[in-house]
C-alpha cells in the first residue's frame, strides 16, 4: 500500500543493521520516517552524499560510528517540559505516593538529566524526596555522563523558570542552580536520591518494580510492533496500582496494553496500572 | 488521484485556512494534514477554532493516529508530524527545522515518500521560506504542488518561495478550496 525508494530503503537496513553489529544499538524498530530523515541528517553533516557512503565510513571510524549513533538517538529534552504535565503530577500522583513509605520510581530515557531533575524538584517539594528513589536510564553512555554533570547552558534557565513557574513550582527556580559564566549547575544535592545507568528499552529487560514509572517523547521514535514490546516492558516494571506517565501526545490507544491501565490524567497521559 | 492533501502556512495561515475549508465542496472526504507555525505553549486552540468552520472531523494526531478520510489533522504545538509508510502519523521532538516545530518541510517531505502520486500539497501565506524544499521532494516522488497566489497572501514570502522552489499551480486564496474539491480523491482506508 505505501510506496518507498527502493534502493534507499535498502541502504537503510544495511546501515541499522552495520550499527546493531558493530556498535550495539538496535534501531530496527524504529519509526521509518523520523528515522530516515535523521540518517539523511546525518549524510548531510559527514558529507559522505550518500548513505551507502555512511555505511561506509562508520565501519571504519569509530568516532564517526559514535556521532551518527547519538545523532540517531535524538537527545532533545527540556526541564518541566509540558508544564501542565507536572501540575497533573503534582496534583494527582503526589497524594497517591504519600501513602507509600518508600517509593521507587523509575524514568525511562532520561536524556542529560532534564526531567529526572525536574521531577526531583517536585517531590523535594512536595516533602517525599527523602522516601524516594529515581532510577534514570538511558541507552546512550554518553548522555548519562552529562546527565551526571547536572550542567546546562545558562540561556536555557529563563525557559526552564517559565516552565517551572506553570508547572506549579513554589520556590524560586534559581535556588536550584548556580550559574557561572556561561553554565548553570544545579544543586548537586538534588541528586542524592537518582540513580543513573544504562538500560536499553529494546534489548534489556525489567530490572525492578515501581511505583511510577515514566517513559516520555521516547516511544513516538518506535513503531507500532516495538512499541507494543516496550510497553510490556513498562508494565511488568510497575507496581499494582503504579502509575505510568508518558509523553503528551503519546497514547495507550494504538497499543496491546490499553486494557492493562485506567487513565488517572486522561489529558496529561498519566494512566494508573488496573491489570 | 489525491489520497492527502497537506498544507503549510504561517502568518496569516488561520484566515487563509479558513477560506479554504468555506470553499470546499459539500462531501469532501479527502483527509487533510495541516502545519500552522505558532509558538510552542498554544495548545489546542487552533483545532477548535477551525473545528467551527468544517464539517470535517479536526484533529490534534497522537503518535501512531491512523489517517482517515473526512478527518483534518493539525500538527501540534512543538512537534514535528511526519507520515509513516502505513499511513499513520508519527510525531517527533526532533530540533526546530529552520526555527520551526512543527516544519513544513518534515511534513510534506515524509508525506510524499509515503504518498507519491497520491500527494497535493500546498503553500499558503506565511512570513517565512519553510515549505520550500518540501514542495520540491512532493514533485519529485510525482505529487502535485499548489501555492497561494503571493497577491492574495497576508504575507507573500512564503508563497513566493514554494514558486521559486517550484509548483504546478499558483492559485488565489478563494479559488484553492474549490480546486481540492474538483480534484477527486480516493478513499485509501475503505479501499
Ligand atoms: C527525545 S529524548 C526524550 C527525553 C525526555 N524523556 C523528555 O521527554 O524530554 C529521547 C531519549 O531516549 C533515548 N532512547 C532512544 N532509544 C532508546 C532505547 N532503545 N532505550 C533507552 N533509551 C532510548 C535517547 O537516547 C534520548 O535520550
Amino acid at each position: 500500500m505505501h510506496r518507498r525508494n527502493g534502493i534507499e530503503e535498502t541502504e537503510i537496513d544495511l546501515l541499522v543493521e552495520a550499527i546493531v553489529r558493530c556498535h550495539g544499538f538496535d534501531f530496527r524498530g524504529y519509526a521509518w520516517s523520523s528515522l530516515r530523515r535523521r540518517i539523511l541528517g546525518a549524510v548531510a553533516r559527514e558529507g559522505t552524499g550518500t548513505i551507502s557512503g555512511l555505511i561506509e565510513l562508520v565501519l571504519h571510524d569509530p568516532a564517526a560510528m559514535q556521532r551518527v549513533v547519538s545523532s540517531i538517538a535524538v537527545n532533545v529534552s527540556a526541564m518541566f517540559r509540558d508544564p501542565p504535565f507536572f501540575k497533573a503530577f503534582r496534583d494527582a500522583v503526589v497524594p497517591l505516593l504519600r501513602t507509600y513509605p518508600f517509593i521507587r520510581v523509575w524514568q525511562a530515557g532520561c536524556s542529560m538529566g532534564e526531567e529526572v531533575y525536574s521531577l526531583a524538584i517536585l517531590l523535594e517539594e512536595a516533602g517525599l524526596y527523602d522516601r524516594c528513589r529515581l532510577y534514570a536510564t538511558d541507552m546512550s553512555e554518553d548522555v548519562l555522563r552529562q546527565a551526571r554533570e547536572a550542567v546546562y547552558p545558562l540561556n536555557l534557565m529563563q525557559r526552564y523558570t517559565q516552565n517551572y513557574i506553570q508547572a506549579g513550582g513554589t520556590r524560586a527556580f534559581s535556588e536550584y542552580y548556580t550559574a557561572t559564566h556561561e553554565q548553570a549547575a544545579l544543586r548537586p544535592s538534588l541528586q542524592r536520591n537518582i540513580v543513573f545507568s544504562q538500560h536499553n528499552l529494546v534489548t534489556d529487560g525489567p530490572f525492578n518494580e515501581f511505583h511510577v514509572v515514566l517513559c516520555r517523547n521516547v516511544l513516538i521514535y518506535f513503531n507500532r510492533p516495538l512499541q507494543d514490546q516496550v510497553h510490556t516492558l513498562l508494565h511488568q516494571s510497575l507496581t499494582p496500582f503504579g502509575v505510568l506517565g508518558l509523553g503528551s501526545k503519546e497514547t495507550l490507544r494504538f497499543t496491546s496494553v490499553e486494557t492493562n491501565y485506567e487513565p488517572l490524567v486522561e489529558s496529561e497521559r498519566l494512566y494508573r496500572r488496573v491489570a | 488521484m489525491t489520497e492527502l492533501i497537506v498544507i503549510g502556512t504561517s502568518l496569516g495561515g488561520l484566515a487563509a485556512l479558513g477560506e479554504i475549508l468555506a470553499t470546499l465542496p459539500p462531501g469532501f472526504a479527502c483527509p487533510v494534514a495541516v502545519v500552522q507555525h505558532r509558538g510552542p505553549t498554544v495548545d489546542g486552540v487552533l483545532g477548535s477554532l477551525l473545528q467551527r468552520q468544517t464539517t470535517l472531523t479536526v484533529v490534534e494526531p497522537d503518535d501512531k493516529t491512523p489517517i482517515r478520510a473526512r478527518h483534518l489533522y493539525v500538527a501540534p504545538a512543538d512537534y514535528h508530524l511526519l507520515v509513516e509508510p502505513d499511513a499513520s502519523f508519527s510525531l517527533s521532538i526532533d530540533p526546530p527545522v529552520r526555527w520551526a516545530r512543527p516544519s513544513i518541510d518534515v511534513l510534506f517531505e515524509s508525506a510524499a515518500d509515503v504518498y507519491g502520486p497520491a500527494l497535493t500539497a500546498v503553500v499558503l501565506t506565511g512570513a517565512s521560506t519553510d515549505g520550500a524544499a518540501g514542495v520540491t521532494r512532493v514533485r519529485e516522488q510525482g505529487g502535485f504542488a499548489i501555492a497561494q497566489d503571493p497577491a492574495t497572501a497576508e504575507s507573500p514570502v512564503m508563497p513566493r518561495a514554494a514558486i521559486a522552489a517550484g509548483v504546478d499551480l499558483v492559485l488565489p486564496l478563494a479559488a484553492i478550496g474549490r480546486h481540492l474539491g474538483r480534484m477527486g480523491c480516493v478513499d485509501r482506508a475503505a479501499s
